[in-house]
This record gives C-alpha cells, sequence and structure tokens, in this order.
C-alpha cells in the first residue's frame, strides 16, 4: 500500500476519518500555575474516550496571568461529547468534583461564542447553600461560592459549539517499541503548540487501537488486531514484516481547520525525526468513509 | 465628518429639556428642523435655535459648548453614539440611557444616571444628590451600564442600584449605596454617614472609610477575593485609581443585617 516516504517514513495513502462532536472550553486559574494544572488534570483524569467515560478531555494550553480573566496562572481545557446533554451532564460534574474542590481555583468560560450555552455556576452555585453571590460585569455573569479557603469564582455559563471535529489520527509505526515511541512523543510535543485541540489519551498517545464489534457478545469495540505486531503472522495483517510496535494519537478540536493543523504538525515532527531513529510507516484510522463526515488525507497534509 | 455642534449663545433664561437632543432623534433631521426643536419647560416658548448656534455634522456625536446648570435631561434615553458637554448640566443627565456615551465636562446635577440601563456616562466634575437613583414612585436605580464620577457625588449614591457599576474618584455623601438591590458602588474617598443603608445585596468599595458606618454591618475579616480582581479589571480603563484599591487586601463586612444581609463593605488595607 506504501507509495509516498517523506525522509524514509513510507505514508500510506490512507485518511483519517472524523465525527462531529459537541465541545467546550473552560479556562481555569489558581494562585500558581501548579494548582491550575492540578484542577485541569483531575477534572480531564478518566476522559480519554466518549465511549467509557462520557466526554473527551485534556489540557489544551497553559495561560500567563495577562491571558486570564483574574490575571492569574491558568489553563484551557477543551471538554468533547457526542451530544449537550452529555457534555452539561459532564461538565458540571467533573466541575463540581474537581475544580470546585481544588484550592484556590477560579473558573471562567473559555469560548466567546457558540451556537448554545451550557450552565457552568449556574450549576454550581447551589453549592453554596444561599450565600452565594452573583456579580454581572458587562456581559459576563460570575458567582462567588463561598468556601473554606475563601470564595469559588465561576463564570455562570459558558459556550458550546457543535462544529467541533473528534476522532482525527495519526497511526505510527514503527521497528521497535521504543523508537515508535520517540516518534510519536515528538509529534503529541509539536501538536500540544497548535490552538484549540487536544491530545485526550494518556500523554496524548493510545496503544490500544480499537476495531468496531467482537467476537463476543456485548463488547462493542475490541483490539484492533490487524495492527498488533504479536499478530501480524496469525491474521490477515495491516503490518508488514519489519514493524515491531504501533501506537495512535488522537485529535478533537474545536474546528475541522484545528484537527488538520494538528496532524500537519504531527506529521512534520515524526518525518523531521526520520526512519532511522523514529517511524517506519504513518497510517491513518478510518471506517472505509462511510461513518464520519471528515476524511483527513495524509498526502494532503505533508509538510 | 466632524460633531454635529450647539454652541450655546446666551445663559438661558428658564431651565430646558435637552432630552430631544440625541442621536437617535437628530438622524435624518436638517439644520432647521433640529433649530425648531422645542426645549422649554415652562410656558415661555423656546427652541433649540434660540439657545444655540448649530454647526451641522455627525448626528451620532453630538456636542454642546457651553454648559449650563439649568441644562436637565441632557441624553435622556441615549442608546447609541455620543454626546459631550462641555461644561456642566442639570438634573437628571443620561436618566433611562441604554447605551452609547454621555460625557459631561462640568459637574452635574441629581439623578445623573438615573434609572440607566446601559451605557457610559462620564463626569468630570461633581455629581449632586440621587446618582443613579430611582425617581419618586420607581422601585429600581440603575440596572445596568457604567457611570464614572472624577469628583464627589451627593447624598445617596447608587440609591435602589440594581445593576451595574458606578465609580466615585472622590468623596461620596450620606448614605452611599442606599438600599441597593445589587450592583457595584465603588468609592474613592470617604463616605459620608451610613455607607450601604438598608442594602440587600451587591458591593461597596469604600477608599478611605466612611464618618459613621452602621453597626448592621457585620465584620467578616481581611481577604484577597478573585472577584475583586475581575471587577479591577473591568475598571481597570476607567480608572486606574479606584482599580488599585480592589487589588489591595479588602475588609469585608456583610449587610446590611436589618435588610437581606447579602451585599457587602469593602474597605481596603490603608
Amino acid at each position: 500500500m506504501p507509495e509516498l516516504t517523506a525522509n524514509g517514513i513510507a505514508i500510506d495513502d490512507t485518511f483519517a476519518e472524523a465525527f462531529d462532536m459537541r465541545a467546550t472550553a473552560l479556562v481555569i486559574t489558581a494562585p500558581t500555575e501548579r494548582w491550575a494544572k492540578q484542577a485541569a488534570e483531575t477534572m480531564t483524569g478518566f476522559a480519554t474516550s466518549v465511549i467509557g467515560c462520557g466526554c473527551e478531555a485534556n489540557v489544551e494550553s497553559v495561560r500567563s496571568p495577562e491571558q486570564t480573566p483574574d490575571g492569574r496562572p491558568g489553563v484551557r481545557v477543551l471538554m468533547f461529547a457526542v451530544s449537550t446533554a452529555e457534555l452539561q451532564k459532564q461538565l458540571q460534574s467533573r466541575v463540581g468534583q474537581c475544580v470546585l474542590t481544588s484550592p484556590g481555583s477560579a473558573c471562567y468560560a473559555g469560548l466567546d461564542s457558540g451556537e448554545d450555552k451550557l450552565k457552568l455556576g449556574d450549576a454550581i452555585r447551589f453549592f453554596g447553600d444561599g450565600w452565594q453571590i452573583a456579580k454581572r460585569l458587562a456581559d459576563r455573569r460570575y458567582w462567588r461560592v463561598p468556601v473554606m479557603d475563601g470564595e469559588f469564582v465561576c463564570e455562570s455559563t459558558t459556550y458550546l459549539t457543535k462544529k467541533a471535529v473528534g476522532g482525527g489520527n495519526l497511526i505510527v509505526m514503527g521497528e521497535s517499541p521504543a523508537k515508535t515511541l520517540l516518534a510519536t512523543e515528538a509529534a503529541v510535543e509539536a501538536m500540544r503548540k497548535v490552538a484549540d485541540v487536544i491530545m485526550p489519551f494518556p500523554g496524548g498517545i493510545a496503544r490500544s487501537g480499537s476495531k468496531v464489534g467482537s467476537k463476543y457478545k456485548g463488547a462493542s469495540a475490541s483490539t484492533n488486531d490487524r495492527y498488533c505486531p504479536t499478530l501480524k503472522g496469525a491474521v490477515d495483517s495491516a503490518l508488514s514484516p519489519e514493524i515491531g510496535s504501533v501506537l495512535e494519537i488522537v485529535i478533537d478540536g474545536l474546528t475541522s481547520e484545528a484537527v488538520a493543523n494538528a496532524m500537519r504538525t504531527g506529521l512534520a515532527a515524526i518525518i523531521e525525526i526520520g526512519a532511522d531513529r523514529g517511524a517506519l510507516r504513518v497510517g491513518a484510522g478510518n471506517y472505509g468513509g462511510k461513518l464520519g463526515r471528515h476524511h483527513y488525507h495524509l498526502k494532503d497534509l505533508l509538510p | 465628518m466632524s460633531s454635529f455642534t450647539f454652541s450655546l449663545r446666551a445663559p438661558p433664561d428658564q431651565r430646558l429639556d435637552l432630552s430631544p437632543l440625541t442621536p437617535q432623534n437628530l438622524a435624518g433631521k436638517s439644520v432647521a428642523e433640529v433649530a425648531s426643536i422645542e426645549l422649554q419647560t415652562t410656558r415661555v416658548r423656546i427652541t433649540a435655535g434660540d439657545v444655540f448656534r448649530i454647526h451641522e455634522g455627525d448626528p451620532a456625536a453630538i456636542v454642546i459648548e457651553g454648559g449650563s446648570a439649568r441644562f436637565d435631561r441632557v441624553g435622556m434615553g441615549l442608546t447609541a453614539g455620543s454626546i459631550h458637554v462641555d461644561g456642566e448640566v442639570g438634573a437628571q443627565a443620561g436618566r433611562l440611557m441604554s447605551g452609547g456615551l454621555l460625557t459631561i465636562g462640568g459637574a452635574a446635577g441629581p439623578f445623573a444616571g438615573s434609572g440607566m440601563k446601559g451605557g457610559t456616562l462620564a463626569i468630570e466634575g461633581d455629581a449632586g444628590e440621587r446618582l443613579g437613583g430611582p425617581l419618586s414612585g420607581e422601585t429600581a436605580g440603575m440596572s445596568g451600564g457604567l457611570i464614572h464620577v472624577r469628583g464627589a457625588a451627593g447624598e445617596r449614591a447608587g440609591d435602589r442600584l440594581r445593576r451595574g457599576v458606578i465609580l466615585i474618584e472622590g468623596r461620596a455623601g450620606p448614605y452611599a449605596g442606599s438600599r441597593m438591590i445589587a450592583g457595584t458602588l465603588a468609592i474613592g474617598g470617604e463616605a459620608g454617614d451610613l455607607p450601604g443603608y438598608l442594602m440587600g445585596r451587591g458591593t461597596i468599595l469604600i477608599g478611605r472609610g466612611a464618618t459613621l458606618f452602621s453597626p448592621t454591618f457585620a465584620d467578616c475579616g481581611e481577604h484577597d477575593l478573585v472577584a475583586s480582581r475581575l471587577l479591577a479589571a473591568y475598571i481597570g480603563e476607567a480608572s486606574p485609581k479606584l482599580a488599585r484599591l480592589f487589588r489591595r487586601p479588602l475588609r469585608r463586612f456583610a449587610g446590611d443585617m436589618a435588610a437581606l444581609g447579602k451585599g457587602e463593605i469593602l474597605l481596603p488595607r490603608p
């Protein structure tokens, strides 16, 4: 199948197939960057895949004090889900359990516009048991909820976008686990600098890519055996003999352009490392193009 | 295009109602039509052309050259555009305005910004009593927008304030923020007796204390509030001086406990 090569790396003539999703963004601040990150990481833990976690979420960027509403260090978090109702439910429970509880935190809308609004502080304020205070400044409204270290400030609502895309991906194949991980880590590192995207899996990387369906009743997905190197002689493998390890980067973005930008950046980073130190081949996951509206052809994304 | 200018010919011999001189009312009118607008408040008829020399310009930017304490209701009901008065004005400047910018070069009389819903009212001099407050019979005062007074304000500034922000760089008279429903009132100087009298909700910041505080405010200690950082950022451009006060550690007094008691008076650490 490989037709194209770049810096010794084979680029499959295939495409990543991605889906429409609902997404929102938050800016979480704290007295220090360490505690802003702590609140965000706690909130986005167990948020790798909508299938098992209800949403996909991660830190998108670190914000300097000049870039946050209250002038304290912060981070921007993106959250993706398949429906508005599920996104609202996840937002409420995650902010309520993980951000409200985190020392010194405050929470603001991370999107300035969108097709709809989600309750943020409007859902959390009841924790104040009647002592909560609203403060409206221009067109933004904030709740001040008394807590044991002072006040939890939380913007009343945040926007929701229906233009978000989930499931952009790169499949990185290499000779050994170490070389494959090196190339994939470099790609994720570069992609983290792209605005409006997250890579929701651990450290941005998934090692257990799945296929639809299973031989077992009740399992909707199972291991992608065609990409498992230990099965390459036993199944109709997608891997050639020299491939010894495969990793996947899954990308969710607020827009289709953001996902394409991230894939382009990731590909460039993998290619720059070259075949000797890093990956031997890059592919992408799709379902034949019939399920997802967004198709990202690797050949269009090459540097 | 230059601004639509009204130059005062001579001090008026009666109080004038200048509420018709707003951008939305002047749009599409010829100079002759504007000159024939009646401004009298007595039985003696007086028109804009009698009081002012009129220079045609962009009606979205009105300039009134020369002020008078007899200029009542300047910019009343302003929705968009700007009005600048190069001097003092009388009662009810900017009353019920919902957008745009009204700047008063001198002092303003009572009820400036009364019942204001949006936009910005800037007063370079002092403001009279009941800044932003309701007229008799009205249940709420200002419900949105920003009032910025460079000088001092009279009695009951922010009376029945419901939403929006009032900034007073100088002193405030007695009963500042009386019967406040919500919103924010910031006073750079000293307040007169009993600030926040019977306030239900809202925030009053006072830079230099008050001549007498009500015992119905409960001391809740000194805090670094995130909410005050948001307020400081919001007002920082209009008033760096008041923004600095909001950034200091603030002593919080909850009250008025004789009313709902969900409001607060904030005193910056000296």
